[in-house]
């Protein structure tokens, strides 16, 4: 059972946070093992794993981002795995020039404002993305994902970049 | 996924256990415990004769015999030093390497461990006792006060951790009650309780921040509270930080001063045992006063020590400014600013000190919520947890795995598998493949911990998967699954797929191994995160040099024939740069020496691709026979 199926959800990018709690805390009250602790050990058993389905299936779905790609997945876009290199030249552009303007950033209201860019940025290519997904349109699925996943690592370097730079000057 | 490895907890409930006994919330503090009730949704706290409920976590042996709990047992602290215990909730799963000293001396007498997975024991009386056996005399003690007070027999019992306990001290605090006679139906994260016992009593919902300073822990946790449901959505903290270490630094002072005033004083256990005492009953004076002043007598010489609040405030601010870095940090990992949170709860006896209050109101920009009793807010949300676990109840607690939990991969890197706030009970799984060729056992070490490198992580255990069936290397598929239960507890299974070769253990950690505590090592992970991530891309460019170069040896130890003596030349040549650029520590080199060699090697992959068709084709027809024969 894919997670979507698993939390009676439609298989789509589009997804309400307020209803995927909801869904999620409704089953959770059904299979919680802490329903079960007077139980016979094999429904508890079924129910720790029933429990544990439902923890994977929302932490998946409930960041946008690792939605798309496990959206992307089921609906069979072959993507390289993660930490391999960039195989679009536009993009491994783009990546460098970013990342040395993240190294040249020299306050911590320098990095915010690279970080904010970015922040929107993935947020516009989270948009964009769930008109491909209905299209179907799988190459394109590929080049987005591709950069929102450089985009992800590049706000973490920022994060980790800020930390850095608050602490020198402390 | 069908790979569910399901992970029994030890204290399976027998059909009629405790049928007709009571079931209590227990919290186990570091300076103090406490056991609740809860009837219908309406928690209490249990007292004793005297209207006290809190219990002081100290043990005594007197010498007379026996065992004394609580205040009997402090009360012995001035005549029998030796044999009394306090704060044996920091030894919990630990090693003697976790401890902290006062003036270079422990405040206990360590026994040795007899192997690296030891916990560290305590000679008490004459005798070496754990700190599980320790912790079960307060648990028994806690017990018995329940039974009195209720007249029933007690059994079971919630009884809550800190949120950032490991493993270890998980497994020790299950074994404790084990020891003492009590069904624990749950461990539950002791914010989580106080969580608990704030919103059921307020209705409130929202988003909620519970900052616990304890004796020995603090943790720092955000919940979304939803119609019953309590979320945990991050939580982070120090298993070695609390009212002990500001204790500890008044300590050392006043044996400083005495030092400076020429006093020589023979620092033993005994002396710091005092030196504490004193330190902390000075502390609590100075929540309600500007100044206190103290007489610490030791060896029969009399010393006299002043203190005002605006000086230990100084001393502690080191403390303080790390409790607020972990709760930033917590607030970022839930991707939740400051001006979400709907209000904060004050847990634990340490946030009584005023600068605790106020910095924790400066950051959260609200006055934090202190209405229930810190000292016993989170034994009555045990208690209800402990109602709503045996008697139904509408309440719903998803917590969080609150350290990642990963394994150790080639060059010493770590995988996380479960990453640290995943709600649990979890079971994810993660594929790995053989290094080598031919390659029939593969070492699988957990570890517990957010920095990249293995060396910085807590280790928490090894085993081995043998009888891998020996192929190409990168085609074995390795299925490593991590099951984390409703406790926190966590179990390990590995599979190999193609074959079904099966191993399964339960995590027995290794308490003494770990050299610095996890809490640092999340805390160093943010500060080295930079750091981390240059060590990391370095060993990844290692371990794919090396795994070219193990296929480049396969390949010509098969078809170096392939090859004129010039382009081998030319070949290991390349081979040797590509060697040294590994030993160093240059990225850059070890991609460009690799990418030279692939370059290189292009012709001779050519020809073994041609060779490979040839040979496949052979046998086809009868004149590639022919003139196979003829070679």
């Amino acid at each position: 059972m894919d997670h979507f199926a698993r939390l009676g959800l439609p298989a789509a990018l589009d997804l309400e946070p307020a209803s995927l709690d909801r869904a999620y805390f409704a089953l959770q009250r059904q299979w919680h093992p802490d329903r079960f602790v007077a139980k016979p050990a094999a429904e508890r058993a079924r129910a720790s794993a029933e429990a544990a389905a439902l923890n994977d299936a929302y932490r998946t779905l409930k960041d946008p981002l690792s939605r798309a790609f496990y959206l992307a997945e089921l609906k069979g876009v072959e993507l390289p795995g993660d930490g391999k290199t960039i195989d679009d030249p536009e993009l491994l552009m783009e990546a460098m020039e970013a990342r040395e303007e993240l190294h040249d950033a020299g306050s911590t209201q320098a990095v915010d404002a690279l970080a904010a860019k970015v922040r929107d940025d993935m947020k516009a290519s989270l948009n964009g993305l769930g008109s491909l997904f209905l299209a179907g349109d799988k190459p394109a699925i590929r080049t987005a994902l591709l950069r929102l996943r450089y985009l992800d690592k590049f706000a973490e370097e920022a994060r980790a970049r800020r930390m850095n730079l608050e602490r020198s000057s402390a | 996924m069908t790979l569910l490895e399901i992970h029994e907890p030890g204290e399976t409930p027998l059909p009629h256990a405790g049928e007709g006994s009571l079931a209590v919330g227990i919290d186990l503090g570091t300076t103090n415990s406490v056991v609740a009730i809860a009837r219908e949704g309406k928690p209490a706290a249990l007292h004793d004769e005297t209207g006290k409920a809190m219990v002081p976590s100290v043990v005594a042996y007197p010498s007379s015999g026996g065992v004394l709990v609580g205040d009997e047992a402090r009360l012995l602290m001035p005549q029998e030093p030796r044999n009394v215990v306090a704060s044996v909730k920091r030894l919990m799963g630990r090693g003697a390497a976790d401890l902290h000293t006062v003036a270079g001396v422990l405040p206990y007498e360590i026994e040795p461990g007899t192997g690296e997975t030891d916990m560290v024991k305590l000679r008490i009386a004459g005798k070496a006792r754990s700190p599980v056996e320790i912790s079960a005399e307060i648990l028994k003690a806690l017990r018995k006060r329940a039974e009195a007070a209720l007249d029933k027999p007690v059994e079971r019992a919630v009884i809550t951790v800190p949120a950032y306990f490991d493993d270890a001290a998980r497994t020790a605090t299950r074994d404790a009650a084990r020891v003492a006679g009590l069904e624990v139906l749950r461990l539950v994260n002791e914010p989580t309780a106080a969580a608990l016992a704030y919103g059921l009593d307020k209705g409130s919902e929202g988003l909620y921040a519970v900052y616990d300073l304890g004796g020995g822990t603090f943790d720092f946790s955000l919940l979304r509270l939803e119609k019953g449901v309590f979320q945990v959505l991050a939580t982070g903290g120090d298993t070695a930080l609390g009212g002990d270490d500001f204790d500890r630094a008044i300590a050392e002072r006043m044996l400083a001063e005495r030092k400076r005033d020429g006093l020589d004083d023979k620092v033993d256990e005994a002396a710091v045992k005092n030196a504490l005492a004193l330190a902390r009953h000075m502390k609590e004076q100075l929540s309600d006063r500007d100044q206190t002043s103290g007489r610490l007598e030791l060896s029969g010489l009399p010393s006299f020590h002043a203190l005002t609040r605006t000086e230990f405030e100084a001393m502690i601010e080191g403390y303080m400014k790390r409790t607020l870095d972990i709760a930033r940090n917590v607030l970022a990992d839930a991707d939740m600013g400051v001006a979400e949170v709907q209000g904060v709860v004050l847990v634990g006896g340490s946030t009584r000190v005023p600068l605790v209050r106020t910095e924790v109101a400066r950051m959260i920009g609200k006055p934090p919520l202190t209405d229930i009793d810190p000292d016993e807010v989170v034994a009555l949300g045990a208690a209800l947890q402990a109602e709503a676990l045996t008697g139904g109840g509408d309440t719903l607690l998803l917590d969080v795995a609150p350290l990642s939990l990963g394994l150790e991969t080639m060059g010493g890197i770590v995988e996380k598998v479960v990453p640290r706030n995943t709600p649990i009970p979890v079971q994810l799984a993660q594929d790995f493949t053989t290094y080598q060729d031919g390659q029939t056992a593969m070492a699988i070490h957990v570890v517990q911990g957010e920095r990249e490198m293995v060396a910085d992580c807590r280790s928490l255990a090894r085993f081995e998967l043998l009888g891998i069936p020996p192929m190409t290397a990168g085609a074995a598929r390795i299925r490593v699954s991590f099951a984390v239960d409703a406790d926190g507890l966590l179990m390990v299974s590995a599979e190999e797929r193609t074959t079904g070769v099966q191993q399964r253990i339960e995590v027995k950690p290794s308490y003494g191994l770990s050299h610095e505590d996890m809490a640092d090592m999340l805390y160093d992970s943010l500060e080295n995160a930079e750091a981390d991530m240059t060590a990391r891309l370095l060993t990844e460019a290692r371990v794919e040099a090396r795994r070219n170069l193990l296929a480049l040896d396969a390949a010509l130890a098969k078809d170096g024939t392939l090859l004129d003596a010039a382009e081998r030349a030319e070949l290991d040549q390349g081979r040797a740069r590509l060697e040294s650029a590994i030993a160093g520590d240059d990225r850059d080199e070890i991609n460009a020496a690799a990418e030279a060699l692939e370059t290189l090697s292009k012709p001779f992959a050519e020809r073994r691709m041609d060779r490979g068709i040839r040979e496949a084709l052979s046998g086809k027809s009868m004149n590639e026979l022919e003139s196979r024969v003829g070679e």
